[in-house]
């Protein structure tokens, strides 16, 4: 096969331009790959990004093991969001790498479509498809990326919503629900297409206090599942409870990378001891 | 005042109000395809693609209409020699004619109806776009399946004055011979000059009919089909 060499980086470009985009290294399989990477889920390796002059992610090193739960944290403006949206390549990245379980990811086209389907991301702000019903919010992945048929992928969405609570309103528009049952519902949406990872964007952030603990118990069981989660969150008690790991991050950096009763209770850096002091203190 | 040419059989007034609904109908249509492009073409990731659409916008939509639809008959069809229908058959020149106008309206429109999907794909919020992206779907999916779905129903009114002023602009295919409502006014001011109002009334009159509808139904759609948020 005359496979041409790896599609120059383009940022941005996610029009599929055919079938000449390939996975830049040799893709390998789980039983074909072994060693001591064989377990990890999400690598980045020296990951540089700039917007402009800015700085915000400085050589990122991260290697987050198969059914791990970590938790970042850190100041607004750390750059939190964008190391999540590298993740799946919402945000493409200067330099560096970044694998999904052992692959990198490719540039753009269909290879990255496929790819990023691996990769669940919940919004802060649900981004639930507005004109679409809750079902249909659910089974649109597996229909269209997957080309699973309707019947199945009802039966597949209905499971997930009664997972979530939700079975209910499955035929109502989004903005009928609740911003708690709204969220339960992107994360049904994510896991619709069997990801390996899941991403969180400060999941709880936008919604009123008592709904955020309704998506924190969905969370909460999907990490005793065993399903790899990077969470960007200011929940405290969910990092203590339900997290393996705690990042810090600062200025771009991961600054401390500790499990969580260590970090809270221990924190190194001053950065660190700075930020904890101000979200414990109220 | 004297309306007695309404009823005198050398003038068809349906059969010219129907010329413009024919030329709207095929012209609307035209124009919504090319215009939906057109606006795809501005979002997309490819520079190029960005680049043509916005030069074809920007150039097109500031040539006189008028001019458009000469060239489509002076320059396309007397010089270059493109024919839209079979030279031989009956009404020929009333065909080619016709089809050179639709196709003059079509490209001038569209460039309003991109302009008009490309702000409602902005007020598409662009978490509806990631939220797309993140799932897997490709750029076209995410266009077809998410953003233009949502971008259509908040263009609805945007479009329905396009549509209207498409409807009056149809009058200008009079300038290269199609037989529709203007070409027989112009006749009318001719052989029944005492007439002029009259004349004048029912033509205006005539387009008020084609044109009220369209607002108030499109106006209506538009109320229904509002995506909630
Ligand atoms: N699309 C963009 N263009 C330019 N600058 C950006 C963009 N997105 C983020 N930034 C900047 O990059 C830095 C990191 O942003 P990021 O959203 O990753 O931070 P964060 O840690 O998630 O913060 P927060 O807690 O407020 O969500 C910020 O200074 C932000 O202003
Ligand atoms: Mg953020």
């Amino acid at each position: 096969m005359s496979s041409p060499a790896s599609v120059p980086d383009r940022p941005a470009a996610e029009l599929n331009l055919g079938e000449q985009v390939t996975i830049n290294k040799p893709a390998t399989t789980s039983d074909t790959r072994g060693g001591a990477d064989s377990s990890v889920m999400i690598g980045m390796y020296d990951v540089q990004k700039h917007f402009g002059d800015l700085h915000v992610l400085k050589d990122i090193n991260l290697q987050v093991p198969s059914g791990q739960v970590v938790v970042v944290l850190g100041p607004s403006g750390s750059g939190k969001s964008t190391l999540c949206r590298t993740i799946n390549r919402l945000e493409p990245i200067d330099s560096g790498r970044i694998e999904i379980d052992g692959v990198e990811l490719p540039a753009e086209g269909k290879a990255l479509a496929r790819l990023r389907a691996d990769v669940g991301m919940v919004f802060q702000s649900f981004n639930l498809f507005a004109h679409k019903t809750i079902l249909d919010n659910v089974t649109l992945g597996p229909i269209k990326v997957k080309g699973m048929r309707k019947a199945e992928a009802d039966k597949l969405g209905m499971q997930l919503l009664e997972r979530v609570g939700i079975a209910s309103q499955r035929d109502k528009l989004p903005a009928q629900l609740s911003g708690g049952q709204q969220q339960r519902v992107a994360i049904a949406r994510a896991l619709a297409m069997q990801p390996k990872v899941m991403l969180f964007d400060e999941p709880t952030s936008a919604l009123d206090p008592e709904m955020v603990q309704e998506v924190l118990d969905v969370m909460t069981s999907l990490a005793k599942e065993g399903m790899t989660m990077l969470v960007v969150t200011h929940e405290m008690g969910f990092a203590r409870r339900a997290a393996d790991r705690v990042l810090f991050m600062s200025d771009g950096e991961i600054v401390e990378d500790a499990e969580p009763d260590a970090f809270f209770d221990n924190p190194q850096s001053n950065r660190a001891k700075d930020f904890l002091g101000k979200i414990l203190s109220h | 005042m004297d309306f007695s040419f309404l009823s005198d059989d050398r003038y068809d007034f349906l059969g010219a109000f129907w010329m413009n609904v024919q030329l709207t109908f095929w012209s609307a249509i035209g124009a919504l395809i090319l215009g939906t492009v057109l606006a795809a073409m501005r979002v997309s990731p490819v520079p190029l693609m960005r680049a043509t659409s916005t030069v074809y916008v920007n150039v097109v939509r500031n040539i006189p209409l008028t001019v458009i639809i000469i060239m489509m008959s002076q320059v396309l069809y007397t010089q270059l020699g493109v024919q839209l229908a079979t030279r031989g058959e009956r009404g020929f020149l009333a065909t080619n004619n016709f089809r050179l106008a639709v196709l003059g309206f079509v490209l001038y429109t569209a460039c309003f109806v991109a302009e008009a999907i490309r702000s409602g794909i902005n007020t598409v919020p662009p978490g509806q776009a990631e939220a797309a992206r993140a799932i897997g779907l490709r750029f076209t999916q995410v266009l077809w399946l998410i953003v233009l779905p949502q971008a259509f129903r908040s263009v609805i009114a945007p479009l329905a004055n396009v549509l209207i002023a498409l409807i009056k602009n149809t009058t200008i295919a009079s300038a290269i011979g199609v037989a529709e409502a203007a070409l027989l006014m112009n006749t009318l001011v001719e052989n029944e000059a005492d007439k002029y109002m009259a004349v004048f009334l029912t033509i205006a009159v005539g387009f008020i009919i084609l044109t009220l509808p369209v607002g108030l139904l499109l106006g209506w759609v538009a109320k229904k089909a509002a995506v909630k948020r």
